[in-house]
């Protein structure tokens, strides 16, 4: 797996063709496992690491018929590569952080990959466009039930499978989804969006950015039970929420629409302005316009721009990409001029399409 | 011009938070910025230790905690402390071994003792093999740290052997 090639694409889920892309831009399901005859990590060391390493290559290479994946040893790589991993969202910061034998497994197009020594001996991950768990959890389930022909996972009829973390153990799942939510943000309704999700146990946060208040307005809503409810339970929670907060901030984009077009359609094309001809931009602001303009393309204010082409500039315009793309380290003020350049470069480009 | 409320560095990044419905403003220079802003790890993993750590005092009052502390796994020599500092267990024994004190801590996180979801397909293997071997593993260890290379070879052979044994028993499963 070439990281530079990588630097010109970006993973299937962004591709923005999924269902109620409009929204969400993507699904995501992960499972935690660990082996049975090994200690978790933390008591792992690391001869114990390397051990458990090669015996998930081995079976990783056992399973090709159902998956082709690619092994990247991630203790082997630099850190900006190892952050141009986190920033594709394939692997973890925990993972980049972490030491000795670790590493990921990814498919062709980016949307399964598997974590080795992470928190869990195995973090296996699907990842698709749009709002589409039910074909996540097939696909997942399919790896799971093929890799558990050829180890021992931890289990126990009680507590289900067990993780290093009580947090996760019985399932082992973690079912989220990742909203845009600009229009309630605007009209600060989030707030209700949230109390409601807590009240059901279930976990909002913004993805870039603490607390409540996210960067470029996205929003991932997750379970945190994993012990007393079903795999599809648990997805059932989420499939029975998310339709409502989707309702929600199409009618509230709507009524912004016929409330005040002039005013949104001028803000959008600000924010679009700005994109294509800045000449340094720092990332909280580009996230921030690049928010905006996804608005404008989804509400058709903005014609001449595909949504997978702003998906993939959200990841485009982080520090590590930028960096590969430049293949140079690059200080702050370089990457704030880089950022810009890429930005008016990809966008001109889309005018004359 | 405000100073960034981590380094003094001026300010130039203002974030609004808005926590429990109220807003507060927060003042960072940049490169602090950066950090306050890194996208959300998706495993939450500070997070889950964290909350272990405050679950568990929600279960059970310090002097009960103190007096659990002592605990250890046999087979991988965590002790109740350990865990209780990390969040983090030392091996699939443990759930066994501290049984009682995490009954409590599930109950909080999930409101549930009984899993009801997937089962692994295969009949799985003896258990006693499994903790036998991650004992071994860990006595391994500490032979190595001690430098009893005498013993610590031979650990080795016994566990070769296990997992031999192991793979012929379970050999039904390798297709």
């Amino acid at each position: 797996m070439n990281f530079d090639d990588l630097t010109t694409t970006s993973g299937e889920w962004l591709r923005g063709n999924g269902p109620d892309s409009d929204i969400v831009i993507s699904s995501r399901i992960r499972l935690a496992r660990n082996l049975a005859q090994f200690p978790f990590i933390t008591r792992s060391d690391e001869n114990t690491r390397n051990e458990i390493e090669e015996l998930l290559r081995d079976r990783f290479e056992r399973i090709s018929d159902v998956i082709q994946l690619t092994y990247v040893p991630v203790n082997t790589l630099n850190t900006l590569d190892q952050q141009f991993l986190v920033e594709r969202q394939l692997i973890s910061r925990e993972l980049s952080e972490g030491h000795g034998a670790r590493g990921v497994a990814i498919s062709e197009a980016e949307s399964v990959s598997l974590m080795v020594n992470e928190e869990d001996h195995l973090r296996i991950q699907v990842l698709s466009s749009g709002f589409s768990l039910p074909g996540c959890w097939k696909k997942i389930d399919e790896i799971d039930d093929s890799i558990e022909q050829h180890v021992t996972y931890a289990f126990s009829e009680q507590y289900g499978f067990l993780t290093a973390c009580p947090t996760n153990v019985g399932t082992g799942i973690r079912v989220s989804v990742m909203l845009h939510l600009p229009a309630l943000v605007h009209t600060k309704e989030i707030q209700k969006v949230f109390q409601a999700l807590q009240k059901i146990g279930l976990a909002v946060r913004g993805l870039y950015g603490e607390g409540s208040q996210a960067m470029g307005d996205f929003y991932q809503i997750s379970n945190q039970v994993t012990l007393g409810k079903s795999e599809q339970q648990t997805i059932d929670d989420l499939q029975d929420v998310v339709p409502n907060i989707i309702e929600y901030e199409r009618r509230v984009r709507s009524a912004m629409l016929k409330d005040n077009r002039p005013n949104l359609h001028d803000q959008i094309s600000r924010a679009y302005g700005i994109l294509q001809n800045a000449r340094a931009i720092s990332s909280e602001e580009t996230m921030h316009l690049l928010s905006s303009v996804r608005i404008g393309i989804n509400l058709g204010l903005i014609d001449d721009l595909d949504i997978s082409t702003i998906n993939e500039m959200f990841i485009h315009t982080q520090p590590a990409h930028l960096q590969k793309i430049h293949n140079e380290q690059l200080e702050s003020a370089e990457r704030n001029a880089a950022r810009a350049g890429y930005l008016r470069k990809r966008l001109s480009r889309a005018e004359n399409n | 011009m405000k100073k960034c409320r981590q380094c003094a560095k001026p300010a130039t990044v203002h974030i609004t938070e808005i926590l429990d419905g109220q807003a507060q403003e927060i003042h960072l220079c940049e490169s602090c910025a950066h950090d306050y802003l890194q996208p959300a790890d998706e495993n939450d993993s500070v997070d889950n230790a964290e909350t272990v750590a405050l679950k568990l005092k929600e279960v059970a009052n310090e002097e009960d905690l103190l007096e659990l502390d002592h605990i250890v796994c046999p087979n991988c020599g965590i002790t109740f402390r350990e865990f209780r500092s990390q969040g983090r267990l030392g091996c699939p024994h443990d759930y066994v071994v501290f049984q009682q004190e995490l009954t409590s801590l599930l109950e909080n996180i999930h409101g549930e003792l009984q899993h009801c979801g997937k089962f692994p397909k295969q009949a799985p293997d003896s258990s006693q093999r499994q903790y036998e071997l991650i004992k071994l593993r860990n006595q391994l260890r500490q032979a190595v740290e001690q430098e009893n290379y005498e013993t610590a070879a031979q650990l080795r052979d016994e566990i070769q052997t296990l997992e031999t044994e192991q793979a012929e028993a379970g050999s039904g499963k390798e297709d």
